[in-house]
Order: structure tokens, then C-alpha cells, then sequence
């Protein structure tokens, strides 16, 4: 195809993702930079009998004005970066000093939000994926087994967890776990402790929402595997059991092979997907216990005067965990490509 | 695949079987449990008795004479104005979705025709951009939206949600695109087509199924999409997703639960249809990425 009819083709969508995907990194790069204006004071001097006392008053009117005169707020370098509630540099260094062991350092830092945020993504991403590969595989040879008249209805009652709204599946779950709800009384009469609640501790948090994120993304990985196994070479198969190959040999030899490329792509999408956990948190109404990246900026943006400038430097912080994230995907494809053209 | 080599043994038919029957209670108890409880009292559905209230409906019963009420769906269409909610949802999916696929078919088309390395490129670009998670865009448009006053609009929400859909759109009817042989287009354009019209006269009609299987993924992404439509549209505006959080804020007061129990049945029965209809094209969906790239 020209050059020329290629971009009258893909023009409209990609003036669309160039407007409103890559304009916004970058608005978002700029505002990071910058933090709201600070209120301007006016000093004045009150005199009575006792001598005069200064005194600081601020000036309402102005700090309205100069907010409106330049929304983004005054140029603050990386500094918004480097505070408390972002990569925390100095509070880091001071733990590091300080603390005497891994465990307590590692404590300190969870102490931190943006750490603690960064933590529990990560752990929700490298444990959630692989549980999420295991399940789904798993479903699939069992489905894969089963006789072809149930295959549908079971594969209709698998969709429902995947295409349910994240923030809605969440809160199916929320409401089950109450202590009055159905799974959380039921877990208080089997364990004996009648003040057991899995919303009170960060562990039992933790684990809750793995388990919500297994139950909502296991469905994906089971009907890609599942539509795999339909292509598995028959020939291979007989030619296996031929050679005398057990039921366990084929699986592993023949089988799991023949699936790599499409465990590589689930992988792909999960790894993407999980680390944006949002909905979920929000659903559970988890903050407290469990933030994620995307839950810090969406309190910032939230909050009673939404803090752009630290909604933005999470974000790019974010953006940056993203792009760390795919590089091993971009080389290797990049590495398929150049194989291909030779 | 029926020798006597291949017939599995009794327990592992057993375990499997087990196994998946166990998959499916987890996959639907949950939906059930809410679209039964939907019907009751705050006092059976978060029993403090015991479980079993919500199926017989006990406090049911006692408040409000019947074992199965309607006080929840009343609260949340008639009091709370969840109706408009839906109807605003209705509104920003429509467009979206058909902006997405017109958008995402013509640029789709290009990419799989294309044959130069930039096309490459291009799609290697969607997938970092889908990547982004949808908040730290969200916060790069809000205080340019305050500022132009486009905030809380729902054509923002749509042009949004188009532009963020159309990474996955693009790789999706790529592939399908792929899969209709050249030589139909070329052969029209050596009859004397142009590029655009050869797309228009020959392609067209036989993309469809593509397109239909595209456009229920695009469906999901703005339906379920919280992050945009909470953080972008005013209370006018909103759509029943960001509705429902809303709820939970004003859920001290008893009964105040239902109505966002209520929602969510509501909420979730247009997906519930959506399988129902559409199932092989959502399976065919998500295995079209895989299978062939």
C-alpha cells in the first residue's frame, strides 16, 4: 500500500491515540513537574498598647487569582518526585542507615505510601499471573475432557467471572465476605473466632483481593488454553502413545509445548492488566490495607483539592513501571522481526 | 479420539470432573447468590442469624409481608435515579463503540496492507499504549479539561474512552484482516478500483464477523470502564458504574445496601444477554490475538 493511502487510512485513529494518549503522557510529564501555588501571605503589623506584633494574614483574593491565572501551579523541579509521599529519598536514606536488618528496613519502607503501593502491585502481579495460568490450564484440560454436550453451558457459566465489571465482581465478592454475608459468617463458624474479618487485616486483604483477581482473570486463560488444545497436532499425539508415551508424558512433551506461544500472550495481557489493579480495591473498599499505584493517584485526583502535581508524579513513576515491564516483550519481538525479514 | 488407548481411568475422570464441576460453582455461585438476594431485605441478605434467611427470606417476610420484594429496585431507579444512570450508560456506549469501529476498521485495514516496517512499529506502539493504565491518563486530561471547561461532558467521556479503546481495536481487526485473503482487494483495484473504494465495495461486505466480534470487546471496555467515566463526567452525566460506587457512600442508613445490590443485578444482566448471544464471538475473540500472533 503507499505511504500515501496508508495514512489517509490510519489517520483518524491515530490523530485519536496521538490526542488523547500520547498528548496526556506528556501533560502528564508537565505537571509533575509543577505543584500548586502556596498561598500568598500578607504581612502586616498590628500596634496596640505593648508595641507592635507582626503578624501573617493570607490573602485570599490573591492566591484565587494567581491559581487562576496559572492553573499549573509553580515550576517545582523534581522535588515532587523525591518528597514523602513519592520516591521519599531522604526518608529511604535515613532507613537505610538506621535500620539493622532487611526485615526492618523493609518495614520502614512499607510505612511509606508510595512503596507500599509499589509492593502490593507488584505482589498482585507476580502472584496473581502465574495462579491465573496454572487455573486456567487446568479448567481447560478438565473441560477438554468433558463430553461435548456440557462443553458449552460451562463454557457460558466461565465467561460470567471475566465479563462481569470489575468494579461490580468486586463488589459481589464485598458483599460476601461482610461478616454477615454468606463466605465471611461461614469462615467465622468454621474457624471459631467470631471476630474474624478478612477486611480488618492487611494479610487476609491481600490474599482477598488474589483471590478476587484469580476468580476475574482465570476465564481469559482458560478459553484461550482451551481453544489451543483443539489444535493440538493429532498425528503428534498418536505418534506419542505410539512410542509408548503415558498420559502425563504426552501432556508435558507434547501438549505444553504446543501451547508456549499462547501461555506467552496470556502472560503478556495479564501482566498489563494486573498491574493496573484499580477497580478491585476500590470495590473492596481495601485502600487502607492495600494501595495500589493506581489507587494513590486516584486519591490524589479524588481528594477534597485534587493534587495534580502528585497525582502526575505517580503517574509517571507508573509509566515508567510500565515501560520496565514490557521491554523483555519488546525485545524479544523486536529480536522475532528482524529473524523474519532476514 | 475414542481407542481403548485413549480412554482415561475411572478416578482421573473423576478428579477432572470434580475439578471443573468445583470451577463452576466458584465462577457462578456468586452471581446467583446476588441476583437471589436482590429480591430481600438488608436483614436476610447480610443476615447476622443465620445464612439460611436469605434463601427463605425470613426478615422478608416479617418487614414486608412476601417472601420476595422489589424494595431494592424501587429505591435504586425511583428514588435514586438509576434509570438515567442507564440511560446515560447507553448513550456514551453507543457512540463509543461505533466511533471505535469506524476509527478502528479503516486504520486495521492500513496496517494489515501496509507491509512496511512502520506498520510494525505502529502496532508495537498500540500495545505499549494499551499497557497505560487508564488512571494516569485520566490524570493528564483533568486539569487541561477543567481549564478548556470540557470536563463532565459526555462527548469527552466518549472521545476519551474511543482513544483509549483503540489500541486493543486496531490489534484486534489487524488480525482479522489478515485473515481475508489479498488477492480480493487487489483483484478489484486491477479492475480499476482505487485503494478506498476497493475497501468500500469488496471488504465491507465481508467484514463483518470481525467487526461484530471487535465491537462486543469495544462494548465491554466502555461498559465496565470505571476510571474514565468516574473521574470525567458530572453528576448528570454519570454513567451507572461510577453510580453504584456513589452508593456505597450513602450506605449507612439501613436498607441504603439494596439499592446498590439492585444496581449491580441490573447492571450485570445486559452482560448476562450479551453471553447468551454472543458467546462464540467472544470466544473466537479472545483467541483471534493468540492463536494467530
Amino acid at each position: 500500500m503507499p505511504h500515501r493511502t496508508f495514512l489517509w487510512f490510519i489517520l483518524p485513529s491515530l490523530m485519536a491515540m496521538f490526542l488523547f494518549i500520547a498528548l496526556p503522557i506528556g501533560s502528564v510529564l508537565v505537571q509533575s513537574l509543577h505543584v500548586e501555588h502556596e498561598q500568598v501571605l500578607i504581612e502586616s503589623e498590628t500596634c496596640g498598647p505593648f508595641g507592635c506584633t507582626p503578624s501573617v494574614s493570607i490573602d485570599q483574593a490573591a492566591t484565587r487569582a494567581l491559581r487562576e491565572a496559572r492553573p499549573l501551579g509553580r515550576f517545582n523541579g523534581l522535588r515532587t518526585y523525591t518528597d514523602r509521599n513519592h520516591l521519599a529519598t531522604t526518608e529511604v536514606a535515613l532507613a537505610w542507615q538506621e535500620a539493622e536488618s532487611w526485615p526492618a528496613f523493609a518495614s520502614r519502607l512499607m510505612n511509606l505510601p508510595f512503596y507500599k503501593a509499589l509492593a502490593f502491585t507488584l505482589s498482585y502481579t507476580f502472584i496473581v499471573t502465574p495462579l491465573v495460568i496454572l487455573t486456567g490450564m487446568a479448567v481447560a484440560l478438565g473441560v477438554n475432557g468433558l463430553p461435548q454436550l456440557m462443553k458449552g453451558a460451562t463454557i457460558f457459566v466461565s465467561l460470567l467471572p471475566m465479563i462481569v465489571t470489575p468494579l461490580v465482581g468486586s463488589l459481589i465478592l464485598f458483599w460476601m465476605i461482610d461478616a454477615d454475608g454468606i463466605l465471611g459468617a461461614t469462615l467465622q463458624r468454621l474457624t471459631g473466632d467470631p471476630n474474624l474479618s478478612l477486611k480488618a487485616s492487611p494479610v487476609l486483604t491481600w490474599l482477598t483481593l488474589f483471590v478476587y483477581g484469580i476468580w476475574h482473570s482465570a476465564p481469559f486463560a482458560f478459553i484461550v488454553f482451551y481453544a489451543g488444545l483443539q489444535t493440538v497436532p493429532a498425528e503428534t499425539m498418536e505418534a506419542a502413545q505410539i512410542d509408548g508415551a503415558t498420559r502425563w508424558q504426552r501432556l508435558r512433551y507434547v501438549v505444553i509445548p504446543h501451547m508456549a506461544p499462547l501461555v506467552v500472550f496470556v502472560v503478556l495481557i495479564q501482566l498489563m492488566d494486573n498491574f493496573r489493579v484499580f477497580e478491585a480495591i476500590v470495590g473492596l473498599s481495601a485502600a487502607a490495607n492495600a494501595s495500589s499505584l493506581s489507587i494513590l493517584i486516584y486519591s490524589d485526583l479524588r481528594g477534597d483539592v485534587a493534587q495534580f502535581g502528585s497525582a502526575a508524579a505517580t503517574s509517571m513513576l507508573t509509566i515508567i513501571g510500565v515501560a520496565i515491564l514490557l521491554t523483555p516483550v519488546l525485545i524479544r519481538t523486536w529480536r522475532d522481526f528482524n529473524r523474519k525479514r532476514v | 479420539m475414542s481407542s481403548v488407548a485413549n480412554r482415561r481411568s475411572t478416578p482421573l475422570i473423576i478428579l477432572s470432573s470434580a475439578f471443573v464441576i468445583l470451577w463452576l460453582i466458584i465462577a457462578a455461585f456468586p452471581f446467583l447468590w446476588t441476583l437471589w438476594g436482590s429480591f430481600k431485605v438488608q436483614g436476610d441478605f447480610f443476615s447476622r442469624a443465620d445464612w439460611m434467611n436469605a434463601l427463605w427470606g425470613t426478615r422478608t417476610v416479617v418487614e414486608t409481608g412476601a417472601a420476595f420484594t422489589g424494595n431494592g429496585y424501587y429505591g435504586a431507579f425511583v428514588e435514586e435515579g438509576f434509570g438515567h444512570a442507564a440511560m446515560n450508560t447507553l448513550i456514551v456506549v453507543f457512540f463509543t463503540v461505533i466511533i471505535s469501529l469506524t476509527l478502528g476498521t479503516l486504520g486495521g485495514y492500513a496496517l494489515a496492507r501496509s507491509g512496511y516496517r512502520y506498520a510494525f512499529w505502529l502496532l508495537m506502539l498500540a500495545l505499549v499504549f494499551r499497557a497505560m493504565p487508564h488512571i494516569t491518563l485520566v490524570s493528564g486530561y483533568l486539569l487541561p479539561f477543567f481549564e478548556w471547561n470540557l470536563w463532565g461532558h459526555k462527548t469527552t467521556a466518549v472521545i476519551v474512552l474511543v482513544a483509549i479503546n483503540q489500541p486493543f481495536t486496531l490489534w484486534m481487526l489487524h488480525s482479522f484482516f489478515l485473515n481475508i485473503p489479498k488477492d480480493l482487494d487487489e483483484s478489484a483495484m486491477v479492475d480499476g478500483c482505487t485503494r478506498f473504494q476497493a475497501f468500500r465495495h469488496v471488504i465491507i461486505p465481508v467484514m463483518w464477523p470481525g467487526v461484530v466480534t471487535t465491537g462486543l470487546f469495544s462494548f465491554l471496555l466502555a461498559y465496565n470502564d470505571f476510571a474514565v467515566t468516574a473521574m470525567l463526567l458530572n453528576q448528570d452525566n454519570q454513567t451507572m458504574v461510577p453510580q453504584i460506587a456513589n452508593f456505597l457512600g450513602s450506605t449507612f442508613e439501613e436498607g441504603n445496601v439494596m439499592f446498590a445490590v439492585a444496581a449491580v443485578v441490573s447492571a450485570t444482566a445486559p452482560l448476562f444477554l450479551l453471553i447468551i448471544f454472543f458467546q462464540r464471538q467472544i470466544v473466537s475473540g479472545l483467541t483471534a490475538g493468540a492463536v494467530k500472533g
